[in-house]
């Protein structure tokens, strides 16, 4: 049976971060700058911005 | 040419029966004009077996018989010939057909062949046992019998289709009650909400309930609908990626799009219109599973 990946994380984007291990992370403090870093992001990555709760932001390509 | 009428008017009925056949529906397949001169061809060959075997038969023609019946098999490559066609193009499409539909068409286009190729035979018979006129009857019996066996069935008749209103709870999508994705980005939120349409499936029976778990067939919906309304979509915004996503505890299923024509009953109608895949017909009620 051949096992692929469903969708994978390319990086995050967080206020702090001490709350992302492993994966490529964007620090920015301002929740407007977030966004549009995310949407830069996933305009670059062609991938989908997930919001996860407590100021964290995936970039998931499905 | 002691079959000449026979033969003639078999290969008449059968090129007339995959004219019939030959339509570009809403779905654009076959392409015109290149995919309609391919089929019109084989057509033509089809025709001319099915119309060449019933004569060659009354003759006692065993060699001509057996000829016609190795090729009769030739038209089983017809089915994988679509499917590479069809799979070869998925990768460039916005929103993919799906294995489940591609196999579906293959498997009309193939039987479509099987179906001139009864139609011509039926119409030789005619004419050899009464005439051009008792042909024409039989030709024209064999060729509405067949086509009102293969005939697909709409998902019209076995689930409701309503419109239903798009929210967010949070970064959290939902069409009416059911979850469909979660979106991070506020932009794509607030485009979602002014541009963005929704529909909810209702099975009617068990046997619709199974037919919409399957994510070919939901996968066939949004192809659909995506090819009639358009998607307001491209490579870099996955977030506006028509969905499908099915509600666990009752069976019915959400449809989430950002169209480019934003009529939610039009949306409603090409779904009623989707036609029920063979593959995932369900079929909870009709067999015990050992």
């Amino acid at each position: 049976m051949e096992i692929t990946f469903g969708g994978i994380i390319l990086c995050a984007l967080t206020d702090d971060g001490e709350k992302i291990r492993d994966i490529p992370a964007f620090i920015v403090k301002d929740e407007a700058a977030r966004q549009e870093k995310a949407r830069l992001l996933s305009r670059i990555l062609k991938a989908a911005v997930h919001d996860v709760g407590d100021d964290v932001l995936i970039v998931v390509r499905h | 040419m002691p079959h000449g009428c026979s033969i003639g008017l078999g290969l008449a009925m059968g090129i007339m029966a995959r004219v019939l056949l030959l339509r570009s529906d809403y779905r654009q397949y076959p392409t015109y004009p290149h995919g309609y001169a391919s089929h019109l061809f084989l057509g033509i060959i089809a025709a001319l077996v099915g119309a060449v075997s019933v004569p060659a038969l009354m003759a006692q023609e065993w060699t001509a018989v057996t000829f016609f019946v190795i090729v009769a098999q030739q038209f089983r490559e017809i089915r994988s010939m679509e499917r590479d066609s069809l799979e070869a193009l998925e990768e460039t499409q916005l929103v993919a057909r799906g294995s489940d539909y591609i196999e579906s068409i293959a498997r009309v286009f193939e039987a479509r062949y099987y179906i001139v190729i009864f139609v011509a035979a039926s119409a030789s018979y005619g004419a050899e046992r009464g005439g051009a006129l008792m042909g024409i009857a039989l030709g024209v019996l064999a060729l509405i019998g067949s086509t009102l066996v293969v005939k697909t069935e709409p998902l019209a008749r076995s689930v409701e289709v309503i419109p239903a209103p798009l929210s967010f709870h949070g970064p959290d999508l939902y069409v009416g009650d059911i979850f469909i994705m979660n979106v991070g980005l506020e932009s794509s939120r607030e485009s979602i909400a002014e541009h963005g349409i929704g529909a909810i499936l209702i099975p009617k029976t068990e046997t619709a309930r199974d037919t919409l778990a399957n994510l070919g067939q939901r996968q066939a919906i949004l192809h659909d609908a995506a090819g009639i309304l358009g998607a307001k979509k491209d490579m870099d915004t996955p977030e506006f990626t028509p969905m499908a996503t099915r509600h666990i505890q009752t069976g019915r299923v959400g449809v989430f799009m950002v169209p480019e024509e934003g009529d939610v009953q039009l949306l409603v109608n090409v779904i009623k219109r989707t036609p029920v895949l063979e593959s995932a017909r369900g079929r909870s009620l009709y067999g015990q599973s050992p």
